[in-house]
């Protein structure tokens, strides 16, 4: 019986579909219970997800690159939406056209904190140079912050984890900051949101409003594109 | 529906022809996106079935970054080793973000597309 269940499970820990089931999985847990707490921002689905397959993976012993064999279908769709995202922006197209000045004023001014503030509290507090330079892309969705990363010799895979935990923290938390701030306005909400948290705050925003959701999408390509090119220039300055 | 789901994919290869060919520090999908984009604008309005393809891309957005998220069990101990830098970093300097953008785009944005927005304001 349990020389059977071994070499069941040598054959499907090799077979995509075990991971890719097991993501699929995590992440429906993770939508119950954020589903069953009113949609709490603290519950973030993506965040409960990442916590039961770490678990289950240290658990039965598997190295990430076997998990993400299979979890890469999942991990590849990331692309395609990201070009998705043009259709809610194309439907704010009037809003749009009305702010947008105060829209790039705001995701450059929003940018260049997102990235001076993050290095300059973790320089203060004694942070190595690699933690440093992949801080500073922090806010930038993944594989432009990867790409910056590189770049500026920080740790692409390392940036790329915590712009992952970013997405999560402002997903979780900006929504109470912005009640406490009594700011009201979808586009502002939106806009912020994607600005500090890329793509996993745009997931939040969509299921809360169209409008925050088109905006989050579109600050989160134009922060891409101001850090892209600002933050090697401002590096080269001080350092 | 396989037609508008081809057409977003060849909106990100050609961003990523672009990307590569360019050496524009932007990557594809994002231009891929720019495209997608400027056709829309060509064309004058969402076709249907490619609002159809897109909100089921959309809809599901989180679940695209759990993969990347499970990478976190990779770098535990870096994480570890400096782990009050790295967390008083992440959190105050998202929310300062956060406050900055939202703060700056609700005091410029024109007095016009305030009240459009009042109309379906609300809170979340």
């Amino acid at each position: 019986m349990t020389r059977d269940f071994d070499q069941l499970w040598v054959y499907l820990s090799a077979n995509p579909l075990l991971h890719l089931t097991l993501t699929l999985v995590a992440f429906h847990i993770g939508m119950f219970i954020y589903r069953r707490a009113g949609l709490n921002p603290l519950l973030n689905p993506v965040m409960i997800a990442v916590g039961l397959v770490v678990a289950v993976l240290t658990m039965t012993g598997t190295t990430y690159q076997s998990y993400f064999e299979g979890a890469q279908f999942v991990h590849f769709l990331l692309g395609p939406a990201t070009v998705a995202l043009a259709i809610p922006l194309y439907r704010q197209i009037e809003k749009i056209r009305q702010s947008g000045f105060a829209i790039l004023v705001s995701i450059i001014a929003g940018s260049a904190t997102a990235s001076a503030s993050a290095v300059a509290i973790a320089w203060v507090l004694g942070g190595t140079n690699e933690a440093l330079v992949s801080l500073a892309t922090k806010s930038v969705t993944a594989p432009v912050a990867m790409g910056i990363s590189e770049q500026l010799g920080g740790l692409p895979s390392l940036t790329a984890v915590l712009v992952i935990i970013t997405g999560i923290l402002g997903a979780s938390l900006g929504p109470y900051l912005l009640d406490l701030l009594r700011i009201k306005s979808w586009a502002a909400r939106g806009l912020a949101i994607g600005t500090a948290s890329h793509g996993i705050g745009t997931a939040r925003a969509i299921q809360v409003n169209e409008v925050a959701g088109a905006f989050s999408g579109l600050a989160m390509g134009l922060n891409a594109l101001a850090t892209a090119i600002l933050l090697p220039i401002a590096w080269y300055w001080f350092f | 529906m396989l037609a508008y789901l081809t057409l977003i994919f060849c909106c990100q290869l050609i961003g990523e022809l672009i990307a590569s060919a360019t050496g524009l520090p932007i990557p594809g999908p994002v231009i891929g996106m720019a495209l997608l984009f400027c056709g829309l604008l060509l064309h004058g309005k969402i076709p249907e079935e490619l609002g159809g393809v897109g909100n089921a891309l959309i809809s599901n957005l989180s679940i695209l970054f759990v993969p990347a998220g499970v990478g976190v069990m990779l770098h535990v101990k870096l994480i570890g080793t400096e782990l009050v830098p790295i967390s008083v970093a992440l959190v105050v300097s998202t929310l300062l973000t956060i406050a900055v953008t939202a703060s700056l785009m609700a005091w410029l944005s024109p007095q016009k597309a305030k009240t459009d927005e009042k109309s379906d304001g609300g809170r979340k």
